[in-house]
């Protein structure tokens, strides 16, 4: 029996390296998704268009002016001189933030009055403008730290001593980057998976599968094996890349790493199987794939903290595949988790994957005719 | 120039295409090429045709898939432009000006645009919409078109819900809102059954007779060619020749014999007659064999034949239009004399014992020595009754057919005897089995071969022959003699390493079937095994299927086609799901015999007994 | 009259065809509510641990502040090392630590320092934490100011103005930017499927050698699938501003208009697909990938275009989504502010333009 169910796998590897449209869809989302998830999608913040009013011409004022426009995350592209124009400014999104320092600037900072100083914020963006207003006071408080060593003010009574675990530059690429492999990994295995049977069924060779001696079980295996292989393969070449293209540090062991690989893609697989022994045409589970990813996509925390959503939807995307494994790369990758540690995301993967194997299996029988 | 004055010159001028009279030609191709490049391969699919046609009759055009119709066809309508030469319709050269062409002609494609979620009144309204039929004219010409169709009682019926010979009538009368001066028709007649077929004939006719409109019309079915006033046959993207259909079958005058030999069973007389000098083509027609000689004397061949066959009995018969193709195809291959397969092999039928071995006796059933059984089987799809109370036996080493149009329910049985789909009522036996239920291993005793030769295409000759064989769970040496055998036997060895795809038409066949033989099955199933290759490849397709029968193998085949049912032992005569007759050919046709119809073919008898279902439902 | 007769057999089409309708309600509709629940990167109650090593009133003072924060659920660990294992575990997000010799330094040596450690996978998330804790700081300091009299206040007082949300309601943006993202899908979608429908089931060879023109049969096919996205697009609207409540400050007129030009665009895009792929799982496919991550990624719904690398920069010029996503985040948040909406309509319009243009010229009445 093994040798028919090899037989199955190597024809179907065969298939999908041997057709064109396989092809595409195995090699070019990957790549164009690596290089724009890689470099396009970055909360991180540069170039934001800052405006300026300052009508208190003092060396202090420039010197905050100058902190701002020294920075590599503000780029000034306006002076502002009547007040009644800022509005417009922000309105037409010229300028994502404006720096209003008031005419008694230097003159309260001198007498150890607090100085008025005004940002206005663009907040059609508010994950922006909260990111924004963050670097702004970051270097507010630089000056008044400076200031007031120079002109030996009164210290505040405590500050904030911040610093990130595991990304200390708070670099949004190797947050971006290691859920890349989660991502396309389940593009890609699911694609190839899905559009298998359909694809027999189509081409009406399926009917001629189903009449050789080969048992349902065995078609079954044939056909999930080919979407495990590449969906392994090609989460290891996503991985070599984050490492050693992105720079990404992978603090913990590959044995955990695969191991939560491995589920994944046996969950992937058996979704992709139960949506192939449904649809009859290759559109159909392209549709299904698709209505399958997106929310899956969209409530794994990829892109979005899952601790924000909805209580409810929380515990909904328990059942998420990706959720689990994309916490268990990320974990991997920077925090240097551990098989144990990783546990509680590990058997929710195993679940799914034997729930989904099984039902594939019954509705493969169902549906064979 | 207008529709009459071309209907007149049309009455005037003679039959045929190349002596037409200049001013009544509707179509003029001059040395016209057309050729498709895919995957750095290019492929010749119309090569230097020059053909001048002439306007008042219906014109075929004839040839099997892959001929090159449809590209004919697209070519005279200007969705494709010729890669070289010039195409003139109505005196209007298309590259040049389609739309001035398409104004004044009618097109139908393969499978015409009929929108299956609209009614048949609403199609029609589109259509004149669109040819732009003035709405005062519409509801007469409605009522005219409904009364040819025959279609008026369905009016607010969605399209997609007709039967297949409705669609085809309803596709057809889309075409004819406006009477055009010229009607293209690409295979108006495929798939679709016998008394559809006639009536979608007399409605061309009538149009030709009362219209004066030209029709050229594309079909692979050669017996349709005898009903053109001329005939264009293509083959390979070439012009074979064009001329009436009485000069085609002139050629093979006096060469045409029926013979039979009581005592040497028709495939043995076939085989042996087959392989005798002077037998251009030998085919079973019946409990006969159907010959065509290389010489016109008969009196030449006769006396060689009763020699070789002392019980022969040879009667002379009128030839048929396929009989001149034959000779024609044979002659320019320069092969005239072997009735073996052309430029397809050289290679000889094998060993009946070579290629299959004596079947191993199957568990006793309960049909005797029947090896299938099938009793009041029944398949419901929702209200819609498939398959109704179907009850038949096979018997070890027959050749047993299922026959009928698209749609009377012969895939669904064929389904439900491979164990693909379970019946909803009655019982069913294949080798003692029910194959949807059986252990995995008495599939392996079926072989099984699916309608347009279900192939990996992506996969080369090879690795399709090797995924089957394993899939069938052969292995070691075997494995290796029987893949060995296939390539060699089936003459696939020089193309191995090809992808299946890109294979010729004639040649997916024979991969498809040499991989459904691969495991030496003791019963065959083809479905639809011959449709859309040549006479050639399809003879020496059912010399191979002869040769398994005479091993006893037995084989169940479905067809639309009525040659091929003539190859049969035994035929089942299917229409909406039930069967209408059982019986070998000839006594299904001896039923029909009557004044009506001294020497009825199978489709006479095929007319007769849907006929008497219909009154018989009726009542 | 025949563009006439098309539009009928579209519209009969469409109504008996529950696939294009639903591709065009519910689909948006699903999408919509799936992001719009699922997506929102406003942290509400993030779980802190908050180790106070010597309590007394001056720690008591600043944690009652954390305390009182809707945007922290502190709880209280023992050591450092305790909370360093919650963080690795994921149990907290951050950890707030008052060290033993926190109120002395404050009085003998100031500025103590409060140590803040954020789990920094999330970058993004983490930013936005330490914001908060900056808040709470501040709000701290204040506090000290008016009760103690003692504590300096910042040589700087900055007052903060976010301007259009000042919740800074991450949803409030998101949404009208899924809108634009759903309507690129649902249009491209709804026309490459359906003319490469008519390609498969071969009614298109049957309509190319009748009279009409390519333009008669592009306009009837543009036109029911306009009305219908139209029809999404006000459903996904609708959703937005009744379940979402996503403030609406512009003029409806405004956003006609810029629907009508950007389903233009969308359709026209969807047209030219189905004109080159001709059968519907290339269509399908092209479909998802040209729009849908662009329009994820490239249209600065959720990542800041003006912080991408000037090649990417470039590429988002040739997204329509990205001048749509403009012009509804401006509509729904601030109002018609026509300096934004024009050029982004011009935008639009020539898309829309191209897109058909070329979709006609592919659509040749020709089948090589």
């Amino acid at each position: 029996m093994w040798r028919s169910v090899l037989a199955l796998i190597v024809k179907e590897l065969l298939a999908i390296l041997k057709d064109t449209k396989s092809r595409v869809v195995l090699i070019g989302p990957p790549l164009i998704q690596l290089a724009v998830f890689g470099y396009a999608a970055t909360f991180d913040l540069n170039h934001v268009p800052l405006a300026v009013y300052n009508p208190d011409p003092s060396a202090a004022s420039r010197a905050l002016v100058a902190r701002f426009t020294g920075s590599p995350v503000f780029h000034e592209v306006a002076e502002v001189r009547d007040p009644q124009e800022i509005r417009g400014l922000i309105d037409s999104r010229q300028a994502s933030l404006v720096l209003s320092i008031d005419r008694r600037f230097s003159r309260d900072l001198l007498r150890h009055r607090p100085a008025p100083v005004q940002l206005l914020v663009d907040g059609r963006n508010s994950n922006s403008a909260l990111l924004v207003l963050g670097y702004a006071s970051t270097i507010i408080t630089g000056f008044d730290t400076d200031w007031i060593r120079r002109t030996g003010g009164r210290q505040p009574p405590a500050m904030l001593d911040l610093r990130a675990a595991y990304n200390q530059n708070l670099s949004s690429q190797w947050f971006i980057v290691p859920g890349i492999v989660a991502v396309l990994t389940q593009v890609v295995t699911l694609l190839v998976v899905a559009l298998s049977v359909a694809r027999e069924r189509e081409n009406g060779t399926f009917d001629q599968l189903l009449v050789t001696p080969m048992r349902q079980g065995e078609i079954l295996l044939g056909k999930g094996i080919p979407g495990l292989l590449v969906g392994v393969l090609e989460a290891t070449v996503i991985i070599l890349a984050a490492v050693f293209w992105f720079k990404v540090p992978l603090r913990g062991g590959l044995l955990p790493l695969y191991l939560g690989l491995l589920l994944f893609v046996a969950a992937v697989t058996g979704i992709g199987l139960m949506i192939s022994s449904i649809a009859v045409t290759q559109q159909q589970a392209l549709l299904g794939a698709f209505l399958f990813m997106v929310p899956s996509i969209i409530l794994s925390g990829f892109a979005t903290p899952i601790a924000n959503m909805p209580s409810l939807i929380q515990d909904l995307t328990e059942i998420n595949p990706m959720r689990h494994f994309l916490s268990i790369v990320r974990g991997v990758f920077l925090e240097g988790a551990t098989t144990r540690s990783l546990w509680p995301h590990l058997w929710p993967m195993a679940v799914v994957a034997a729930v989904s194997l099984f039902a594939a299996a019954w509705l493969f029988r169902r549906r064979s005719y | 120039m207008t529709v009459d004055r071309q209907a007149e010159g049309a009455r005037r001028s003679p039959v045929g295409a190349r002596d037409a009279v200049t001013d009544a030609t509707v179509l003029r191709l001059e040395h016209v090429t057309r050729r498709f490049s895919a995957k750095g391969r290019t492929v010749t699919a119309l090569d230097a045709i020059d053909a001048e046609v002439s306007g008042g009759a219906v014109i075929g055009l004839i040839g099997p898939d892959g001929a090159g119709k449809t590209t004919f066809l697209r070519l005279c309508t200007g969705l494709l432009q010729p890669d070289d030469g010039r195409i003139e319709v109505l005196g209007t050269d298309v590259a040049r000006d389609p739309e001035a062409v398409r104004a004044r002609i009618g097109y139908m494609p393969q499978r015409f645009g009929l929108y299956e979620d609209l009614t048949v009144r609403e199609n029609l309204e589109l259509y004149a919409d669109l040819q732009g039929v003035a709405p005062d004219e519409r509801a007469e010409r409605r009522s005219e078109l409904m009364h040819m169709t025959g279609l008026g009682p369905f009016l607010a019926r969605l399209a997609g819900r007709l039967s297949g010979g409705m669609k085809q009538k309803l596709g057809l009368a889309c075409t004819l809102v406006r009477i055009p001066e010229l009607l293209f028709l690409d295979e108006p007649t495929v798939g679709v059954d016998p008394v559809s077929r006639r009536e979608l004939w007399q409605i061309i006719d009538h149009l030709v007779s009362t219209r004066h409109l030209t029709v050229v019309m594309s079909t692979a079915y050669l017996d349709e060619a005898e009903r053109c006033r001329s005939v264009l046959l293509l083959h390979e993207g070439r012009l074979l020749g064009a001329d009436t259909p009485a000069h085609f079958t002139a050629r093979v005058a006096g060469r045409s014999f029926l013979a039979s030999a009581p005592d040497t069973g028709k495939r043995r007389l076939q085989e042996r007659l087959a392989r005798m000098p002077g037998v251009l083509d030998a085919t079973i027609q019946g409990a006969a064999v159907r010959l065509v000689t290389v010489d016109t004397d008969a009196a030449a061949t006769g006396p060689a034949l009763r020699a070789a066959i002392s019980d022969i009995d040879l009667r002379p018969v009128a030839p048929r239009f396929e009989d001149g193709f034959i000779v024609m195809l044979k002659t320019r291959a320069g092969m005239a004399g072997t009735a073996t397969p052309v430029e397809h092999d050289a290679v000889a039928p094998p060993p009946a014992s070579r290629t299959v071995p004596t079947p191993p006796a199957a568990p006793a059933s309960n049909g005797g020595g029947s090896i299938i059984v099938a009793d009041h089987l029944t398949r419901r799809f929702g209200d819609f009754v498939a398959v109704d109370d179907l009850s038949f036996r096979v018997d070890r080493g027959e050749i047993f057919g299922l026959l009928g149009a698209n749609g009377a329910g012969k895939s669904t049985t064929f389904r439900m005897l491979c164990g693909l789909l379970p019946s909803s009522a009655g019982e069913l036996r294949v080798a003692g089995y029910d194959l949807r239920r059986a252990a995995p291993a008495a599939r392996g005793r079926i072989g099984y071969m699916a309608q347009k030769f279900s192939l990996y295409g992506d996969l080369s000759v090879l690795e399709n022959l090797e995924f089957f064989s394993a899939a069938y769970r052969l292995s070691g040496a075997r494995r290796q003699a029987r893949i060995a055998w296939a390539l060699e036997d089936f003459g696939l060895g020089a193309m191995r390493d090809g992808a299946s795809r890109d294979l010729p038409l004639g040649f997916k066949q024979r991969l498809a079937l040499a991989c459904a033989l691969l495991h030496e099955p003791d019963i065959l199933f083809l479905d639809e095994p011959t449709s859309g290759v040549d006479p050639l490849a399809r003879r020496e397709f059912w010399r191979r299927i002869n040769a398994l029968a005479e091993a006893g193998v037995t084989v169940l085949v479905t067809t639309h086609f009525m040659e091929e049912a003539e190859y049969c032992d035994r035929l089942a005569i299917m229409a909406q799901g039930r069967l209408l007759a059982t019986g070998d050919p000839d006594g299904i046709k001896a039923r029909t015999r009557g004044a009506a119809h001294p020497d009825p073919t199978l489709e006479d008898a095929f007319i007769d007994l849907l006929q008497a279902n219909a009154t018989e439902q009726a009542a | 009259m025949r563009v006439r007769g098309l539009l009928r057999k579209e519209t009969l089409q469409i109504i008996r065809d529950p696939s294009s309708l639903a591709i065009a309600f519910l689909l948006p509709a699903f999408l919509l509510l799936i992001f719009g629940y699922g997506v929102t990167l406003d942290a509400r109650h993030v779980p802190v641990a908050v180790v106070v090593e010597r309590p007394d009133a001056t720690t008591a003072s600043f944690t009652a502040e954390l305390d009182h924060s809707p945007f922290f659920t502190a709880s209280r660990f023992a050591t450092i090392g305790a909370a360093q294992a919650a963080l690795a575990s994921h149990a907290v997000t951050g950890i707030v630590w008052l060290r033993a010799d926190f109120t002395r330094r404050l009085h003998s040596a100031p500025p103590a320092p409060i140590g803040v450690i954020v789990n920094g996978v999330d970058a993004n998330d983490a930013r936005i934490v330490e914001g908060y804790l900056q808040q709470v700081w501040a709000v701290w300091i204040a506090a000290r100011l008016r009760t103690t009299g003692a504590a300096a206040a910042p040589p700087i007082d900055v007052r903060q103005r976010v301007l259009f949300n000042p919740a800074v309601s991450s949803r409030d943006y998101l949404i009208p930017g899924l809108i634009a993202m759903i309507m690129t899908l649902t249009g491209a979608l709804l026309t490459a499927l359906v003319i490469a429908r008519e390609w498969e089931r071969g009614t298109q060879e049957a309509l190319m050698v009748t009279r009409a023109t390519v333009r008669e049969i592009l306009l009837a096919k543009l036109l029911p699938y306009f009305v219908l996205g139209m029809g999404g697009m006000g459903a996904s609207v609708l959703i937005a501003v009744t379940l979402f409540r996503v403030p609406f400050e512009g003029s409806f007129a405004a956003l006609t208009g810029a629907s009508a030009l950007f389903l233009l665009a969308a359709l026209g895009m969807g047209l030219l697909i189905s004109a080159v792929a001709r059968n519907q799982f290339v269509a399908g496919q092209i479909a998802i990938i040209a729009t849908f991550l662009p329009a994820f990624i490239l249209s600065g719904f959720v990542f800041d275009i003006g912080s991408m690398p000037l090649a990417v920069r470039l590429i988002t010029h040739l997204i329509a989504a990205r001048y749509f996503v403009s012009i509804l985040q401006t509509l729904f948040l601030a109002g018609d502010v026509w300096s934004v909406l024009l050029p982004n309509a011009l935008a639009l319009a020539l898309m829309a333009a191209v897109f058909l243009g070329v979709a006609q010229r592919k659509a040749r009445k020709r089948l090589d």
